[in-house]
């Protein structure tokens, strides 16, 4: 199932609807690692809320996902992780290691925000 | 405790249908809130095992009591390569796959109980429970 991935400005919004499978989440990180570049985003959002797992193979994926996109030049907040899910997380060992990370799509946005600013001042 | 449920697993999208049908029986079972995300979780990540190393194999769910406690069990069984030294795949980090190395051991870490038997070129069968609090 593809994920939509919405162009707001210079902020791509890829909002996971359902349960995703290995090969989905590998295919969002090919498409956003292109999308960035054709459409020069700064900043991409992923909203997580609808997971209810995020397993190893997930939280790898998405670290993978944020360091593509920040070699592209494009900064990557992950939003929505439920409570149960960062217990789980946490649980397991897994961290989100260098991913930015916000409760919701708005503070995302804010989070977004400051970090493409220090990003193009050159940190 | 009769429900038993049995899913084939020989691609990645039988690992979310695996961890769904999980949660469900563990709702069955009585498990409310972060129990329920602890073993889908720990679902998916024997499952993904079967899938990388093995290719194929099949994951057992089934209501479980002892001492008047409720619980679930999870089987995952394959008849793949099997594991060479099961101390080394149970540290964290070790992986001869494409993983982090975290799955076994995390999955160990959510249920209460993890057992794994593995016999090379025979297969391996992990066997997990958690019961209710």
């Amino acid at each position: 199932m593809a994920v939509p991935v919405l162009k707001q400005g210079d902020v791509l919004i890829a909002s996971i609807q359902s349960a995703l499978t290995d090969h989905d989440l590998l295919q969002l990180k090919d498409e956003l690692a292109e999308k960035v570049g054709r459409f020069r985003s700064r900043g991409v959002i992923i909203d997580v809320t609808a997971l209810d797992v995020m397993d190893s193979f997930a939280t790898r994926t998405l670290r993978g996902l944020a360091a593509t996109t920040r070699l592209r030049g494009a900064e990557t907040v992950v939003v929505g992780i439920q409570p149960d899910v960062a217990m789980a997380l946490v649980e397991l060992g897994l961290t989100l290691d260098g991913v930015a990370t916000a409760l919701d799509l708005e503070e995302g946005l804010e989070v977004l925000a400051n970090l493409t600013e220090a990003h193009h001042r050159g940190r | 405790m009769g429900a038993e449920k049995s899913v084939a697993i020989d691609r990645d999208v039988d690992i979310v249908t695996a961890r769904q049908i999980g949660r469900e029986l563990a709702a069955e079972a009585g498990f409310v809130g972060s129990d329920l995300t602890l073993i889908a979780t720990a679902i998916s990540e024997v499952a993904r095992n079967i899938v990388v190393y093995a290719e194929r194999g099949e994951i057992r769910l089934s209501l479980s009591s002892r001492n008047g406690r409720r619980g679930i069990e999870v089987i995952a069984a394959d008849d793949g390569p099997g594991i060479p030294d099961i101390e080394q795949a149970m540290q964290d980090g070790f992986s001869t796959g494409r993983s982090l190395g975290l799955g076994l051991p995390g999955a160990r870490r959510l249920m209460d109980e993890f057992e794994i038997l593995s016999e090379v070129g025979k297969g391996t069968i992990v066997t997990m429970r958690k019961w209710r609090a």
